[in-house]
């Protein structure tokens, strides 16, 4: 019979940050991921924010696979035609060390589940974990895999098996997924010679772009759409809620395409050799979304406790934070050899509550369904304001001030007086 | 019953493309996988173990790497692996692997005496279908080649039956052991390795041998030196250039598809005519 102090079910970025605390400390872990190898069935954007992992890899500049540090961050709003937008590039963020970088995850998971297995945990692929093994009294005491002899057992198991996360749900400790709390996102990484990518940019070395992108491109549904630069490769993708595609018909690949071919986006990819296609769902539920997270003999962490800051489009370090709180928290009942139990488990809920985590998520708890219930945001807002734009910026011999009362006036027809203080009223509410 | 199975880390060739202007394979970011063909071998040295006992040795000569086949093949059950690994085997055709092979297996049959070698038929990278043959040269082992399946082994005799594909047919032939079995493609199907596997092969202390561990004589018969062959070229054979064409007959009724079949074939290859108004 094998037995370990901790089962880790996944190696994306959560299971990977609470196997390799666990093991660093000297605990013996088993972590089990499904796919052929570890981060196979991972897809991200894909932003790495330098603070959850520098937490737990200090020193991983030295060999993690990085792209780009982001120097530049676009915002777009885009209607049909047009973007208008803001542009925040500094030297400060030419300063190592670096805050952001964009990562393709096929190299990086590689390399950080490298790192867990020189931790010492025991990395097991191409198994899944069917459902979790229990004592009389109900406490999780282990979990038994798809294949023959498969019970495994352990003091404590982390759920970290991403945001479908069928164990969880099987075991009754989550909800089935509503698609009005989950998004649907597809990217695709296209390659071109570095100097291009830097021409294109007006970039070089080691410097990077991000464009967040929100409008017109997702044709009235809750999403948004992204570019970011990687060293010889452009990433480009775009995601809405799951609930939105439903009810317009439309397939995330057919919004990818009309994206690439907006006018301010295509001369971005154009040439480029699409090398890989992935889609992904991301929980996006939010604060009122999260499950209970821990119980007697288990620990969700990451996506499958649906830890994803939509609105920052922050995932991945949440992801690293909750497994990382985890672990730590497993570790300190380890050394102070108390049981664990569900009421000794509790004290990771007081740490994530105490982090930037569900602080964060607290925050915007509105945030979803504010935007759910107003596509205007959308769609509306995206064109008035590039007409505005248009407006002022067309030298045609019409003078300002009636420009003005122009823009206006379509602002109240679109929306009217009141469905504009609402709307402002709303925003302020979410972001407060 | 002790098998060793030869196996070899190959690029899966399903994700291999070709680049549409310099025709040159690309392998970046091509995943390796274990040579497709090798599994049957594994398997059906697997089941031997199943029926009379004894151990699977597997083995590979190649690059550092090579080590993620060689686990993956001890995930499915093989007891222990031997990765034959030195910089002077680079370069190496299938004269110069088989002879480093060859006295590996030697070395293996030192310690556990060795009943049967198992290969693949060939691999998908190369193609040539040659290690095998030539390890059974080397070692004076009997060679059964495209076996199907094997019927019978009798381990007081040391004999084996096997079915074995051939041309217009199938052959069941009867050899005695030690002896070397190339198996055909789709005649077993890989099993689902047992979780005690999962953590055995995860744990195992992979073996690395040299070429002096791997007791190989002559130092001129590995790797490039002991290649004769030279590859001149590679190329994408250019697309045929033909196209099918549909015939399509009203009413479909199969003596008129057959005959407006002959009359497109008499048009297109005159000799065909000419033969069928002879016998007619």
């Amino acid at each position: 019979m094998e037995k370990f102090d901790v089962i880790v079910v996944g190696a994306g970025p959560s299971g990977n940050a609470a196997a390799y605390t666990l093991a660093k400390a000297g605990l013996s872990v088993l972590q089990i991921e499904r796919g052929e190898a570890p981060g196979s069935k991972n897809v991200q954007g894909a932003i790495l924010y330098s603070d959850a992992l520098e937490k737990l890899i200090p020193d991983f500049r030295e060999d993690a696979p990085l792209e780009r540090h982001i120097i530049e961050q676009r915002m777009w709003v885009l209607d049909d035609e047009s973007f208008i937008g803001t542009h925040f590039r500094s030297d400060d963020f030419n300063k190592p060390p670096y805050n952001r970088y964009t990562i393709i995850r096929a190299k990086f998971d590689k390399w950080f589940s490298k790192k867990v297995q020189e931790a010492g945990a025991l990395v097991i692929t191409e198994t899944t974990v069917k459902g979790l093994l229990r004592d009389e009294s109900g406490k999780v005491i282990g979990v038994e895999t798809d294949r023959a002899d498969g019970k495994v057992y352990a003091e404590v198991v982390i759920l970290a098996d991403g945001v479908n996360s069928t164990l969880a749900r099987k075991a009754g400790f989550r909800p089935e997924l509503d698609p009005k709390h989950v998004a649907l996102a597809v990217k695709e990484i296209h390659f071109m010679p570095k100097e291009t990518v830097e021409q294109r940019f007006n970039i070089q070395k080691t410097e990077g772009v991000v464009i967040e992108m929100l409008g017109k491109i997702t044709k009235g549904m809750m999403g948004t759409g992204f570019l970011y630069t990687n060293g010889d490769s452009v990433s480009i993708g775009v995601g809405c809620m799951l609930s939105d595609f439903m009810e317009q018909k439309l397939t995330p690949y057919e919004l990818l395409e009309q994206m690439k071919a907006h006018p301010s986006i295509q001369p971005l990819v154009q040439g480029g050799e699409m090398k890989e296609y992935t889609a992904h769902l991301i929980p996006e539920g939010g604060y009122h979304a999260i499950p209970q997270v821990y119980g007697d003999g288990w620990m969700i962490v990451g996506d499958s406790g649906m830890f994803v800051n939509a609105v920052h489009r922050e995932g991945s370090n949440l992801a690293m934070t909750t497994g990382r709180l985890a672990a730590e928290t497993i570790i300190e009942l380890t050394r102070a050899g108390r049981p664990m139990s569900g009421a000794n488990l509790a004290l990771y809920k007081e740490r994530l509550d105490d982090s930037f985590v569900m602080k964060d998520l607290k925050k915007y708890k509105d945030m979803p369904d504010i935007f759910h219930s107003n596509n205007q945001f959308f769609t509306t807002y995206p064109e008035l304001l590039s007409r505005s734009a248009y407006t002022m910026l067309k030298v045609d011999g019409v003078d300002k001030q009636t420009k003005e009362k122009e823009i206006f006036a379509s602002f109240r027809e679109k929306r009217s007086l009141f469905g504009l203080l609402g709307d402002a009223f709303k925003l302020w509410r979410a972001f407060r | 019953m002790h098998s060793v199975v030869c196996i070899k880390q190959v690029p899966d060739s399903a994700q291999i493309r070709v680049h549409p202007v310099t025709n040159t394979i690309m392998r970046q970011g091509v995943p390796a996988i274990i040579n497709p063909y090798d599994l049957f071998a594994l398997e059906e040295a697997l089941r031997l173990k199943d029926r009379f006992g004894g151990k699977v040795t597997v083995i590979s000569m190649g690059p550092p790497q090579a080590e993620i086949a060689l686990r993956k093949a001890l995930s499915f059950g093989a007891d222990d692996a031997i990765l034959v690994t030195d910089k002077s085997f680079a370069g190496a055709d299938t004269l110069a692997t088989s002879y480093a092979l060859a006295a590996t297996i030697r070395q293996i049959a030192k310690e556990t005496p060795v009943d049967m070698v198992f290969a693949g038929k060939q691999t998908i990278d190369g193609d040539t279908a040659q290690v095998g043959p030539g390890i059974a040269k080397r070692m004076d082992l009997q060679l059964l080649t495209y076996v199907s399946r094997i019927v019978s082994v009798d381990q007081e005799k040391r004999e084996i039956m096997v079915e074995r594909r051939a041309e217009g047919g199938v052959q069941v032939l009867k050899t005695s052991l030690p002896c070397l079995i190339t198996m055909l493609e789709g005649s077993n199907q890989m099993r689902f390795g047992t979780m005690p596997d999962m953590f055995r092969a995860a744990r195992y202390e992979m073996k690395f041998w040299d070429k002096t561990a791997a007791g190989i004589e002559d130092v001129a018969k590995i790797g490039l030196k002991g290649s004769p062959t030279v590859v001149n070229k590679v190329f994408t054979p250019s697309p045929r250039s033909e196209k099918a064409e549909m015939i399509a007959v009203e009413g479909g009724a199969p003596a008129d598809v057959a005959v407006a079949l002959l009359a497109k074939m008499a048009v297109r290859f005159p000799v065909v005519e000419k033969e069928l108004a002879k016998r007619a």
